[in-house]
């Protein structure tokens, strides 16, 4: 039994870990459907975190008895505005400057990281407080499980039910990215956009248009898997630098992924699972450990070579990946 | 039935410098086919994307139907009922037939391929396309393609067709089938522009012709009262002679002697399938074949550039009398061997020039390794350039210009002037005339014609039956990586070469239908 309900952990540790990375990953592949590859990404998973603790402590520190629910809403919607701005940001460098893709992408991760550990450090300063930043309140309502599933249903609503519901939101915004881009018209001209923008032009779609709103959303989406882990993941508290590389995770997961979201799920959770790794396994010396959490990277570099390898053409990056669509060059 | 689909009334359009149109005047009638015609670069494709809403014209009216209209963009266009299809086909590969049909349209109710597929079969049959909507495009041939752009308009219900150049990739059975499918069109009572510049095709097709020079509108013509002299002379402006000259080959001798190699892609289709042949000084040799037969690969396995699975490549030097062979070495080491190859590449651009490099940085591509010092040497490189703009006429504004910001006819003058600056004793040219107007095609001709007279082994690869009938002295047929025949050309007939291109392609459709 008591190795079951280890696996078990270690399947629940695997999802929670892994969900911050699948919002990451679904952001990044609506992104790059578009033609647009976000290298900013990471940064933007800072700040979707930053922006959702911004949010959340204004409205704690404020109020005096801060109601759950809109501790959720305020800090949700602090975090998807925050981070669809920095999308933004890269959408107008990139799409109407038309500036370099991967300098846009690595200098927005470099700020959004460099603003989440100043605000992550200076906020409670700016307030006037000391120590670090906690928001009880705020973390454990996104912590609330679903009540009947998680506490009757034993080690299975254990393992599968009791998550907040950010860890759900993020396998149902996977499901639909999959079927919207399947399955809809709008969805047939994003990837089209993304494969050949001249055609998608020619088509009469307005492939800026596209891009900004792909780009933007998936920033958005992204973001989320920054706030999952400051307010669900660490009880609404700020360590700097504590989301660490998992954003650069999230875009290796695109490619093991193939660029489908419904894969990206299971992917996430794999990687989820190799991070954390080492914990679950007992008795490894300090330097086994280290290899052992070198595995995610190692898998990414092996499923690269087999991709690149197998030429078929489904399993592609977008064609037009990271390239700026120029109208009228001749 | 004769009403006026489309009128172009004092239509300008200039990209920076270039004046690309100039009060141009047209119209075309429902139920009528126009061919516009008129040299490289004299506009033709820019006026029509004026007309399909990809540029916006700088002067002029647009009237359809009699009432004026601006057309700001594609979609726009779609509006208006006009369909174009492009010389490049705009086509997403890894979408199917039907995908690529409803691509961008806003049609009510809910998104059902299936739906369009039964639309699509519904078109196909009326106009006696061939078409699966569910067979992807990178999966398709170039005559398939075409097929799923000219459905892709009619779907969205255009009354006004553009096709540009649309006979430039096929084999002339495949045209045949296009133009019956034209005048069915025509005769639904669809207004057609067909772009072109193959005299051939605007006789046998068009009921008016309006011919465009340097940008500027010359005039129409209707199609019955004219011919082919009278069209040549309003397209350049002056007679051009159309023979083009072919000496005879002075002490032909064995250049390069190649057997039996063979060569595969990545994914194991067979590029090259026990190609033999010989080259010979003081001759040309014509490549004639569907583009994508093999004779990329045959050139680059030539100039090393191409891994061979078997067989050899001789060549027999001129001075020494010594055999080498070619095969499995590299550029370098061929160089190394004394061997003076020089290859005109198709991509020019891509393998033969560096576009953003300027005109003498692109001669020291091939002689960067003669330098004296540490340091490149700037003036040779330099005063060959110079020489190349006088004797070839390259209309530049100097030596320091980027290729890149050429027109194609000076850029091919370039490479080739390059090429045969290093006095070669093999000069291998895939398609030196694509894109040209005529008058730099000739030029292209004379030179290759003294190259051979210097006792040059020259293979030049065309697609244009025509001149490889009056240029090559030989003509050797390629079709799916074999050789279907050689041919004198003296003798031979375009018909003869047609039949040989499409031999092979017939009998891999056969099998491939089993």
């Amino acid at each position: 039994m008591s190795v079951l309900s280890s696996i078990m952990a270690f399947i629940a540790a695997a999802i929670i870990q892994g969900t911050p990375l699948l919002f990451g990953a679904t952001g990044e592949i609506i992104t790059e459907k578009s033609g647009n590859l976000n290298l900013g990404i990471p940064g933007i998973m800072y700040i979707g975190g930053i922006s959702g603790i911004i949010g959340g402590y204004l409205y704690e520190h404020f109020c005096a008895e801060p109601i759950p629910v809109l501790c959720v809403i305020i800090s949700l919607l602090a975090s998807l505005a925050g981070s669809t701005f920095i999308a933004f940001i890269y959408s107008f460098l990139t799409i109407t400057l038309k500036a370099n893709q991967n300098v846009v992408g690595l200098a927005l991760t470099t700020l959004g990281v460099g603003l989440g550990n100043f605000y992550g450090g200076s906020l409670l300063k700016m307030f006037g407080e000391s120590g670090s930043i906690s928001l009880l309140v705020t973390g454990n309502a996104y912590k609330t499980k679903i009540p009947f599933l998680s506490d009757h249903l034993g080690i299975v609503g254990e393992t599968f039910f009791s998550f907040g519901f950010l860890v759900y939101l993020s396998i149902f915004i996977a499901l639909f990215a999959q079927w919207f881009l399947n399955r809809t018209r709008v969805g047939l001209n994003l990837r089209a956009v993304g494969e050949n923008p001249a055609t998608a032009d020619a088509a009469g779609i307005n492939v800026s248009k596209y891009k900004y709103l792909a780009t933007c959303i998936g920033g958005a989406i992204a973001g989320l898997g920054g706030l999952y882990f400051v307010m669900d993941y660490t009880t609404g508290a700020w360590t700097n630098n504590g989301f660490g590389d998992r954003g650069w995770l999230a875009i290796a997961i695109v490619i093991f992924a193939l660029w489908k979201p419904r894969s990206a799920i299971f992917s996430s959770y794999v990687f989820g699972g190799l991070y954390i790794a080492c914990i679950f396994i007992p008795g490894l010396s300090g330097s086994t450990k280290e290899l052992i959490k070198m595995l995610p990277y190692l898998v990414t570099i092996i499923v690269l070579v087999f991709t690149s390898s197998r030429k078929k053409k489904e399993h592609q990056p977008p064609a037009a990946l990271g390239r700026s669509y120029f109208r009228e060059e001749r | 039935m004769n009403q006026v689909a489309i009128e172009l009334r004092n239509i300008s359009k200039r990209f920076g410098r270039i004046q690309a149109n100039k009060d141009v005047n047209l119209s075309v009638y429902n139920g009528e086919i126009l061919a516009l015609l008129g040299e490289n670069g004299s506009g033709k494709t820019t006026l029509m994307n004026m007309i399909s809403g990809i540029y916006h014209p700088d002067e002029g009216q647009i009237f359809i139907g009699g009432n004026e209209v601006s057309i700001n963009s594609p979609h726009d266009a779609f509006n208006f009922k006009i369909g174009m299809i492009h010389q490049h086909f705009k086509l997403v590969d890894l979408f199917t037939a039907a995908e690529n049909i409803v691509l961008g349209l806003d049609e009510p109710g809910k998104f059902d391929l299936a739906q369009v597929s039964k639309r699509v079969n519904e078109i196909s049959e009326k106009y006696g396309f061939d078409i699966d909507p569910n067979k992807k495009i990178y999966e398709m041939s170039v005559s398939e393609k075409q097929t799923v752009e000219i459905v892709k308009v009619l779907y969205r219900g255009a009354d006004i067709l553009i096709l540009d150049e649309p006979t430039a990739v096929l084999t002339p059975q495949e045209a045949g089938k296009l133009f019956d499918v034209v005048r069915r069109m025509r005769n639904d009572g669809k207004a057609i522009i067909i772009i072109t510049h193959k005299l051939h095709e605007v006789l046998a097709l068009s009921d008016k012709v309006a011919v465009l020079r340097h940008g500027e509108y010359v005039g129409t013509v209707n199609t019955a009262e004219t011919n082919e002299e009278e069209l040549t002379e309003m397209m350049v402006g002056k007679k051009v002679a159309l023979n083009i000259q072919r000496p005879e080959p002075e002490n032909p001798e064995d250049r390069i002697v190649v057997e039996h190699i063979n060569c595969h892609s990545r994914d194991g289709v067979k590029l090259l399938d026990d190609v033999s042949f010989v080259a010979r000084s003081g001759e040309i040799l014509g490549i004639a074949g569907i583009a994508g037969s093999g004779q990329r690969e045959l050139l680059e396995a030539i100039a090393g550039l191409q891994k061979l699975d078997g067989g050899s490549i001789i060549y027999h030097d001129p001075k020494t009398g010594r055999e080498e062979n070619l095969r499995d070495k590299t550029p370098i080491q061929i160089r190394e061997l004394g061997v003076r190859l020089s290859f005109v590449p198709e991509d020019r651009l891509g393998m033969g020039l560096v576009g953003d490099m300027d005109i003498v940085d692109n001669m020291m591509l091939r002689s960067y390794r003669s330098g004296r010092s540490m340091f490149v040497q700037r003036q040779e490189p330099e005063a060959l350039a110079e020489r190349i703009i006088e004797q070839l006429g390259v209309v530049t504004p100097g030596t320091d210009v980027a290729v890149r910001k050429l027109s194609g006819g000076n850029v091919q003058k370039i490479l080739i002037g390059r090429e045969i600056a290093s006095a070669p004793t093999v000069l291998m040219a895939a398609y030196p005339v694509r894109g040209l107007d005529v008058n730099s095609s000739y030029l292209i001709y004379d030179l290759l014609n003294e190259q051979k007279k210097n006792g040059v082994a020259v293979i030049f690869v065309g697609e244009d039956l025509d001149v490889l009938v009056e240029l090559c002295d030989r003509i050797m047929v390629i079709g799916s990586g074999k050789i279907t025949g050689v041919v004198d050309g003296r003798s031979t007939t375009k018909n003869e070469i047609g039949y040989l291109m499409t031999k092979t392609v017939g009998e891999e459709e056969s099998t491939d239908a089993e």
